[in-house]
């Protein structure tokens, strides 16, 4: 993937955060996120970020697992093998509740956790590019997208102005790509543009 | 946006002014420490325990059950005691992390990762003792309905038994998700703070290169609040089918409807009893006094006594039902081999009846919710109480059936069965000793995310909040 330029701005308060992400995007730059080391409620709304679907996706598994317990136990013990057991009804619906009920949780557990793994790209063995590693400390890091046309030292100004607290200009690669954290890969670089 | 405001009559969740940094630093400093010896000696004592326990679980593996004193009679014996003991330790962690996340219970931050933890290992030595009663745990694979060569000759659905292994199985792997999904920040915090070379990479690997991107805050939210939704039916699911291995019987005594929630209630109360075991522990050497607070110690001494109560009220009920019933076995089960003091087992059922229904009242007096010792020494006391009951359960049910020729008055457990018991202690606390040891055992960014709300350096200034105007006061919290 294509490196990109970005200005990052650190934050050291969400409060100071909130007004400067309404700000940057009212002036018209594309925020490409804001790291934070803890979920910031409100924060995905200011950034205009839709709501997320992922418990839509944890409905249609848990449906599938109810499906697959109730037709798996029917089709074994009134079609493929089926069992007298003190001459009651092979279909035995009731006895097959906590089966059913089980097998329920278990796929919407484990769906959703394999989906918000793979919409977010976590996996062991990942690396990403990390604009601050204070990021998961106290730092909330909003990261702007340069374009031909921004004016780099200005808007590192415009953020100090509004509160930041560090800012700087990075070059990095956007994606992920299987590393390890000890060592430097340096995919990316990290210095600070020199205005010609 | 998140209002933050809270009433300066609720105690502060976390002491003393402290930063978002601050937090990093408390809890993440145990991990970068070099562990004392303290930590040695436990942790050499639990490994110990856990090979006596391997040795044990050989012998049975190697000459059988007979290796056990279970008899035709008493055939459930200190086995699946110690399983259902075990299983009901392993139900505090989830009902911290998923029930009071639903009922927006603050003080969950502060205890649930440990809880959690605890809930996993539990459930793992619950695991082992089906497993190994199973005798020939060769073909323990059996259990599972897969197409096979013999037939196929599937599993009984109908039968109990069955419904535990999905039950068990299920609650084990959807803990362990809802428990990693919620590490995976706190192990990038730990990550990018690491000084050496071996810590960074391997708290890479777990942090599954977690950036701390909003999108995926929203995503590991809306994931969090499901896995609590289904977690918290599941747990309450997963006591009751195993009270139905007795309910669904026909034996005297454990015949009854009042066991799903009896036990679920018993489970709670023992899983809180083995989480301030812990806690009190955990929080003094590892310094956490500030954010595993004497009001969490007060909260679930609250649980402690509530479900202590209801408890009670269901073992009175079933001395109710065997009279009213008026059925001689149940009566003869009730009021003989249980509550008569001086039948074979009324010792296990008066230490049952001392132990969970008569001491955990001194919880009403707030002073004692509030006292570290009288706290550790109930919790003690507590989980006493509830492996008699499941003793209780299973022997004075069996050793007098319906055939006086085959009664049987005489069990007590050989050594490899207490040793099988020791071990499971003995993988417990390794777990544990390792657990707190290596990962943050509180979640990290759950306290930060409280903690303007309930951090005691803030609520502090919230007196300045709550003598604004009320217009003031709204200007300002919709300025986001």
């Amino acid at each position: 993937m294509a490196k990109k330029k970005f200005v990052v701005g650190c934050f050291d308060d969400e409060a100071v955060l909130f007004p400067a992400v309404k700000k940057v995007r009212t002036s018209g730059y594309k925020i490409h996120d804001v790291y934070t080391p803890f979920a910031v409620h409100g924060l995905d709304h200011a950034l205009g970020l839709r709501e997320t679907s992922l418990h839509t996706a944890g409905f249609i598994y848990g449906i599938t697992g109810t499906t697959t317990a109730l037709s798996c136990i029917s089709w074994i013990f009134t079609l493929d093998w089926p069992l007298n057991i003190g001459g009651k009804p092979h279909f035995a619906l009731p006895a097959w509740v906590p089966i059913i009920f089980e097998l329920t949780v278990l796929f919407a557990a484990v769906g959703m956790v394999l989906t918000f793994c793979y919409l977010c790209q976590l996996a062991p063995f990942v690396k990403k590019h990390h604009f601050h590693p204070r990021a998961t400390d106290d730092l909330f890091v909003m990261v702007i997208e340069c374009t031909d046309k921004t004016n780099v030292e200005d808007l590192k100004a415009f953020l100090s102005s509004n509160g930041a607290v560090e800012t700087d200009v990075q070059v990095a690669e956007e994606g992920w790509w299987l590393g390890r954290y000890d060592k430097d890969e340096m995919m990316f670089e990290n210095k600070e543009i020199v205005a010609a | 946006m998140h209002l933050k405001y809270e009433s300066q009559l609720r105690e502060p969740l976390v002491y003393g002014d402290k930063n978002y940094h601050q937090v990093t630093e408390d809890i993440v400093r145990p991990i970068e420490a070099k562990p004392t010896k303290l930590w040695y000696i436990g942790f050499y004592i639990s490994v110990a325990l856990l090979l006596f326990g391997v040795y044990s679980v050989y012998r049975e593996v190697t000459y059988g059950i007979g290796q056990w004193n279970l008899n035709k009679t008493i055939g459930w014996g200190w086995d699946i005691t110690n399983f259902v003991w075990w299983v009901g330790i392993g139900h505090a962690g989830t009902l911290i992390s998923a029930i009071l996340l639903l009922f927006r219970q603050g003080w969950r931050t502060g205890v649930n990762r440990a809880a959690e933890a605890m809930t996993i290992f539990a459930v793992m030595c619950a695991g082992q003792f089906p497993i190994f009663h199973m005798g020939r745990v060769w073909m323990a694979f059996f259990v599972l309905p897969y197409p096979n060569t013999r037939g196929p000759l599937w599993v009984n659905f109908n039968s109990p038994l069955l419904w535990d292994v999905f039950a068990i199985s299920t609650y084990f792997t959807v803990s362990l998700l809802f428990w990693y999904s919620g590490l995976i920040p706190d192990f990038a915090t730990v990550r990018d703070r690491a000084f050496t070379k071996l810590r960074k990479r391997l708290y890479g690997i777990a942090s599954f290169g977690w950036t701390g991107s909003t999108k995926h805050w929203q995503r590991h939210e809306s994931l969090s609040l499901v896995l609590a939704g289904l977690s918290t039916p599941l747990v309450l699911s997963v006591h009751t089918i195993v009270s139905f291995d007795f309910a669904t019987s026909v034996i005297p005594g454990w015949h009854t409807t009042i066991f799903p929630p009896y036990f679920v209630a018993g489970a709670i109360f023992s899983g809180f009893a083995m989480v301030q075991t812990l806690m009190v522990i955990v929080r003094k050497v590892f310094q956490m006094e500030d954010y595993v607070t004497i009001g969490h110690i007060e909260a679930m001494n609250k649980v402690i006594v509530l479900t202590g109560s209801i408890v009670g009220v269901a073992y009175l009920t079933e001395l109710f039902m065997g009279w009213y019933s008026q059925n001689k076995y149940e009566g003869y089960t009730f009021w003989y081999s249980r509550a008569y003091l001086f039948s074979p087992y009324g010792w296990s059922y008066w230490g049952m009846m001392a132990c969970n229904v008569l001491s955990p009242q001194i919880f009403w007096f707030r002073k004692m919710r509030r006292n570290l010792f009288v706290t550790f020494f109930m919790s003690i006391i507590v989980n006493i109480g509830m492996w008699f009951e499941r003793f209780v359960i299973i022997v004075t049910s069996l050793y007098r059936d319906y055939l006086p020729s085959s009664w049987s008055v005489y069990y007590s457990p050989t050594i490899w069965e207490v040793g099988f018991y020791a071990g499971t202690f003995g993988l417990f606390f390794t777990c544990f000793f390792l657990f707190a040891k290596y990962f943050p055992v509180i979640a990290i960014a759950e306290i930060k995310y409280v903690l303007k709300t309930t951090g005691e350096g803030y609520k502090n200034k919230m007196g300045n909040i709550e003598e604004q105007k009320l217009e003031d006061f709204v200007h300002e919290q919709a300025h986001h």
